[in-house]
């Protein structure tokens, strides 16, 4: 029973991080940038949310306003920052967006205090198996409230003109300028985009789990790692390896015990990394 | 030729001198060492081989646990000891304590080097971003898990021998300071050495093709390996001293403490100019004097200002000092220019 309720969290702590690592995807695909600070925009949105329930709002409603907040944090951080990393190399994108997330971080536990809080929902749980399983509501609630939204962001990439010119730039930039499209607004709208996405996704953490300024860097890693294992633009493979990341850390928890939890996540991007060098290597390729 | 001699005789001298003329900055200048050598070794990979690795923090706090731990387990039983906390239940007597450093020093240096030797095969394969994020993933990973090992004190910390009561808190400076004085020539001596040789342009070979590098016949593997040997062991032997010296280890605010030494090893090298022998040794002296100055006026506003410090670097100055003197003063660095070129350069701004 015990690997049942793991398996059950970890599917639904993994379309948490599906959801953020769509955002990593898209803004990786369009601008080829890698976005260290991405963990700390997810724990602001969380922030926002919680601000929300200690002024006595259902902090549920946090999923509509922490993305409308988040889309112009993201537009005003393109604007600072981001589009002056564009073109360059990627490690100066990934050093930058380091300076970014160590910036949100110290910034955030001034603002917020350094402690760990959460914004209870008051959803209670739902108990199955005669009490051998149990799940709280908020876990069902945010996983399919991830699903609704990545859902509509996919349709609306499909069927939106604004969607179709991010699409286009990141087919190939340089022609998409030619044939009209303002490329440095689809950037500006694209790291919105993807901000606003983190800042669901924060919401919905800080009424699931728990949030502390600090507790970016892995939410990082984690959709990096789902990423590199789903490839660019896969949106199925996206939430599959959401979901088994997700399986992975409950049973490492379960197994290892808490205190190795993130040790065991950065572990697996280790061995994820490696297992690929060596399965490239053997044609001679490396990974790009 | 002889004014290099010059030169170098005179920063050897000031070295020497420095902690009698100014005797209250003992320990920021020991500091200031052990930035300078990770500086000079991220170099190796960040500057020269154009391998950005956010990994060298690996062996920084390795060398710092296995430094204490053997100068602690020498003599003492390590698990007692780090049960005890700061309550010293044992003591040791100078000669215990000079020996178990020098013993913890080889291998605090020799052990990362066996272990990059280790792992460099699968990691070094990895290229560009991926061998950042990787390296970064390790870093971090280590710090994890040292933080969950009982034995080397999970998450209270651990405590490193004191110094022996000879001389009080002078010789203690004194002695951290020449250390890690040593370290840092010890350091220089090796890089220069190294980049003055084949290996060096084996190493630039690879940063800037590495596929033609290969069909050129050059192992860039072994190559690549032996440069982050190199890194390790000086990364090691500075984790070591430094752990001596702050004399309290934390596995992820001191010893895998990413956020700010391995940072601040990209940052400084950067800031120098990255891939000049000179360039790490700028950058880590004026990222100290503007780090200790800056850290005293925004006092708790320190990594508010790191993470600006780190954005406008990387994004208006990322050919450091040495790039920008370079640009300014070509003829210093032995390039050769075309007078009449530059006049029409010069006319067409």
């Amino acid at each position: 029973m015990i690997s049942v309720q793991a398996c059950l969290d970890g599917i639904l702590l993994g379309i948490l991080f599906a959801l953020i690592a769509y955002g990593m995807a898209l803004q990786w695909g369009v601008m080829n940038i890698i976005n260290i600070a991405q963990g700390d925009l997810v724990i602001l949105g969380g922030y926002i949310a919680y601000f929300m329930y200690l002024y006595g709002i259902h902090p549920a409603w946090g999923v509509i306003v922490a993305p409308i907040i988040m889309y112009f944090v993201g537009v005003g951080l393109y604007k600072l920052v981001i589009n002056k990393v564009v073109d360059r190399d990627l490690f100066i994108s990934i050093l930058a967006t380091f300076g970014i997330s160590i910036l949100f971080m110290q910034l955030m536990n001034f603002a917020f205090g350094a402690d760990v809080v959460l914004a209870n929902s008051g959803y209670g749980t739902t108990f199955l198996f005669e009490s051998a399983v149990v799940l709280p509501n908020s876990k069902i609630f945010s996983a399919s409230i991830s699903i609704l939204f990545a859902i509509c962001l996919v349709i609306y990439m499909k069927k939106s003109k604004l969607g179709r010119a991010i699409r286009a730039t990141a087919q190939n930039a340089r022609a998409a300028k030619i044939l009209g499209v303002d490329t440095e607004k689809v950037y500006a709208a694209t790291f919105g985009i993807n901000a606003a996405l983190c800042g669901v996704a924060g919401a919905l953490i800080s009424i699931t789990f728990t949030i502390h300024p600090y507790m970016g860097l892995p939410y990082t890693i984690r959709s990096f790692m789902i990423v590199i294992v789903a490839g660019l633009g896969n949106l199925p493979g996206v939430a599959l390896s959401g979901m088994g990341l997700g399986v992975f850390e409950e049973f490492a928890d379960y197994i290892l015990g808490t205190e190795f939890r993130i040790g065991a996540v950065f572990l697996l991007l280790v061995l994820i990394l490696v297992y690929r060098r060596f399965k490239l290597s053997r044609k001679r390729e490396y990974l790009k | 030729m002889n004014k290099n001699l010059i030169l170098y005789a005179a920063i050897l001298v000031f070295g020497i001198t420095a902690p009698f003329i100014f005797p209250a900055f003992k320990v920021q200048l020991s500091i200031l060492c052990v930035l300078i050598v990770l500086a000079l070794t991220w170099n190796i990979q960040g500057g020269e081989m154009g391998y950005n690795t956010f990994g060298n923090i690996l062996f920084y706090g390795l060398g710092m646990y296995l430094c204490a731990s053997v100068q602690v387990g020498m003599f003492f039983p390590l698990a007692e000891w780090t049960e005890s906390g700061g309550e010293k239940t044992f003591v040791h007597t100078p000669a215990q304590f000079f020996q178990g450093m020098a013993v913890g020093l080889v291998v605090a240096a020799v052990v990362p080097t066996i272990v990059a030797g280790l792992i460099g095969y699968s990691i070094l394969g990895l290229r560009g971003h991926y061998f950042a994020i990787c390296t970064l993933g390790l870093g971090v990973a280590a710090g994890e898990i040292s933080g969950g090992i009982e034995i080397i004190g999970a998450g209270q910390g651990f405590t490193t021998p004191p110094f022996p009561d000879v001389g009080g808190l002078e010789a203690r400076g004194e002695f951290f300071y020449f250390l890690s004085f040593m370290a840092v020539v010890l350091t220089f001596i090796a890089v220069r050495a190294i980049y003055s040789t084949r290996f060096k342009l084996i190493l630039n070979a690879i940063r800037d093709n590495e596929d033609k590098a290969e069909a050129m016949g050059i192992q860039t593997m072994k190559y690549k390996i032996i440069g982050w040997m190199i890194s390790a062991f000086f990364c090691g032997l500075a984790g070591g001293i430094m752990g001596g010296l702050v004399g309290y280890i934390d596995s992820t605010d001191v010893a895998f403490d990413g956020r700010e030494m391995g940072v601040f090893m990209v940052l400084m090298a950067i800031l120098g100019g990255k891939g000049t022998l000179w360039g790490p040794v700028i950058g880590a002296t004026v990222f100290h004097i503007f780090k200790e100055g800056f850290w005293t006026f925004f006092l708790g506003w320190q990594y508010v200002a790191l993470g600006v410090l780190i954005v406008v670097i990387v994004i208006y100055f990322p050919e450091g000092i040495m790039g920008w003197l370079r640009e300014k003063y070509p003829e210093r660095f032995g390039e050769v220019v075309d007078e009449a070129d530059r006049k029409a350069q010069v006319e067409l701004k």
